[in-house]
């Protein structure tokens, strides 16, 4: 039976020259999984999806891919991975097509021109099969790169950065087909994303990345639910409000935004809690909206 | 998978522009030479003949297409490095430049193969535009000039050749210039594998025929030691074959000296491509 972790990375280090772009970068993602891999710029991430492809050679470290050594199995692993390393470039001179063949023939399986002509139409450039790439959006070099990434049906794709210049309908599109990869076909989906609620939405496990180092890693549910949340909150009494919060919530801590909306760092359970209290003191409470859980979960652990 | 590749990089050349540039030029620069000398062919024959003749009589057709063969080779056996270099030191380094060598480096192909690859498609180019100087200065010189004996200057004197003693000494002697275009293919390719720019390797590879020919010239003891290893030495010993008798050994000595640059030039790239950590 195959190994059900996909992707083991263990204590990955490299450097370039004096500069150390990973430190100690160690997370497992498991068949199935949509991974996010989260970092600010310049924390690691593409050197550590370089690396997992063979594009760089870490310094010290372990990657394993489907349970094998990725150094003594390179082209057997490269094989059932499909990726996009921070945007796809292809060759502007040849036809959407002919990019595509081009790549399939060193894929490691044979591509008939058939399921080339499908897997453009399945990414939105049908029509465009002749057309010169020169002449392509970013958008549609992008669907272009989906394409190539999933011609020779891989196990695993590697997505760096997949929505970036896309316009919002082309992200929506390109989160609908990473959610059916795993829903229909059950690929395993490593992506990268400044977006982080791009991760939050379809990502099960992620790990965050700072400073070359990986700072957690886990599911994202536990994750974000067992972290205290942010509470905006619009009341019509803000001395009573504080009042409240100082008297009954000596875990909480808020901030004034003016002088009818506060917000509240708070633990989850005790946001029923205090709402109720809120409401028997007579304050009126007009609006309470959970800020974004991941954004501030993630800016929390990178200030850490 | 390295013919697979191979076959993707034929595609690429036959695609680029600036493949059919090289042979466009070729052909522009034979084009003129054969106008030029069946406009004033003559005179520029009785200006190099003119100091035979109070010794000398020549008869017969003279200005025939071995002769004309003969010096389109000399002429634009410098200049054909550079369009062969237009096209190989781009192999590599274009596509750093244009990203997608980052692409073919994730996907299940060595290294050593995508290497390996770019010199095979590199060396057939070279073959294809040696093969098209041979078509066009041999057989439509043939054709527009006629054939006869061939009459070569060197530096010993004048030497005729028989007209049936020729075709087997152009075989031979244009397998000699291909080696040598192959030596700059493989110089360009390899200078490509360092870098990550398309003009880059082009302009270094013209850079160093530069060098090495002005070191080659250069009547310095100090440079003599070095001279016989230099590939630019032996660039012209396709002339070899134009001598009576033919200096084998001198032939034999151009063509291990070639052969050896064109191996170690690509050890050299394939080790350096696989020790490349690819951040383009």
């Amino acid at each position: 039976m195959e190994n059900t972790e996909i992707i083991k990375v263990q204590h990955l280090a490299k450097n370039f020259g004096s500069f150390q772009a990973v430190k100690d970068v160690s997370f497992t993602v498991n068949k199935g999984d949509v991974f996010g891999f989260l970092g600010p710029n310049g924390a690691g991430k593409s050197t550590t999806i370089r690396c997992m492809l063979s594009l760089i050679k870490p310094d010290k470290g372990q990657i394993q891919l489907f349970g094998k050594d990725l150094n003594q199995h390179r082209n057997e692993i490269l094989s059932r991975v499909g990726s996009i390393i921070e945007k796809p470039d292809f060759y502007r001179y040849l036809s959407a097509e002919k990019n595509l063949a081009i790549f399939a023939r060193i894929s490691g399986k044979d591509v008939s021109k058939k399921e080339i002509a499908e897997m453009l139409d399945f990414v939105g450039l049908n029509g465009r099969n002749r057309d010169k790439v020169g002449g392509f959006s970013h958008g549609m070099k992008q669907r272009l790169g989906i394409a190539q990434t999933l011609l020779h049906q891989p196990d695993l794709i590697v997505l760096d950065e997949p929505t970036t210049g896309l316009d919002p309908q082309g992200i929506v599109e390109i989160r609908n087909l990473i959610l059916r990869l795993k829903s229909e076909q059950n690929k395993t989906v490593i992506l990268s994303s400044h977006q982080l609620s791009e991760i939050e939405l379809i990502s099960n496990r992620m790990v965050i990345i700072n400073k070359g180092q990986s700072i957690i890693e886990g599911d994202v549910k536990e994750l974000l639910n067992a972290q205290e949340m942010v509470v905006q909150m619009e009341v019509n009494d803000m001395e009573k409000t504080v009042n409240v919060l100082q008297a009954s919530f000596q875990s909480a801590s808020f901030k004034k935004i003016n002088e009818r909306i506060i917000e509240v760092t708070i633990e989850k359970q005790l946001v029923p809690s205090l709402n109720r209290l809120l409401v028997q003191e007579g304050v009126e409470v007009h609006a309470m909206e959970p800020k974004r859980k991941l954004e501030d979960f993630f800016m929390k652990i990178i200030q850490s | 998978m390295l013919l697979k590749n191979t076959y993707n990089e034929f595609v690429k050349i036959l695609a680029k522009p600036r493949s059919y540039l090289g042979i466009g030029a070729l052909t522009l620069l034979v084009l003129l030479i054969l106008f030029a000398m069946k406009a004033d062919g003559k005179s520029f024959i009785s200006f190099v003949t003119a100091s035979f003749e109070q010794t000398l009589s020549f008869n017969g057709n003279i200005l025939n297409g071995n002769l004309i063969a003969f010096i389109i080779l000399q002429m634009l056996i410098v200049h054909i490095p550079l369009l062969v270099s237009l096209v190989t030191g781009d192999l590599i380094s274009g596509e750093a430049a244009m990203g997608t060598i980052r692409m073919m480096a994730a996907k299940p192909i060595s290294r050593t193969q995508i290497v390996l690859s770019k010199f095979i498609a590199g060396a057939v180019y070279t073959l294809i535009l040696t093969l098209w100087l041979g078509f066009l200065a041999l057989i439509v010189g043939k054709w527009i000039f006629g054939s006869g004996d061939l009459i070569v200057l060197n530096s010993d004197g004048l030497v005729i050749l028989k007209e049936q003693d020729i075709l087997w000494r152009y075989g031979l002697s244009f397998g000699v210039a291909y080696l040598a275009l192959l030596t700059i293919s493989t110089l360009s390719i390899c200078l490509s594998a360092f870098a990550e720019n398309s003009i880059g390797p082009i302009v270094s590879t013209m850079s160093i025929i530069i060098l090495f020919t002005i070191i080659g010239t250069l009547d310095v003891s100090v440079f003599d030691s070095i001279k016989p290893f230099l590939f630019t030495t032996h660039m012209a010993s396709w002339r070899s074959f134009f001598e009576d008798p033919v200096p084998w050994t001198t032939i034999r000595n151009s063509v291990s000296i070639l052969v050896a640059h064109n191996i170690i030039l690509v050890l050299i790239a394939v080790y350096k491509f696989n020790k490349k950590d690819i951040t383009s």
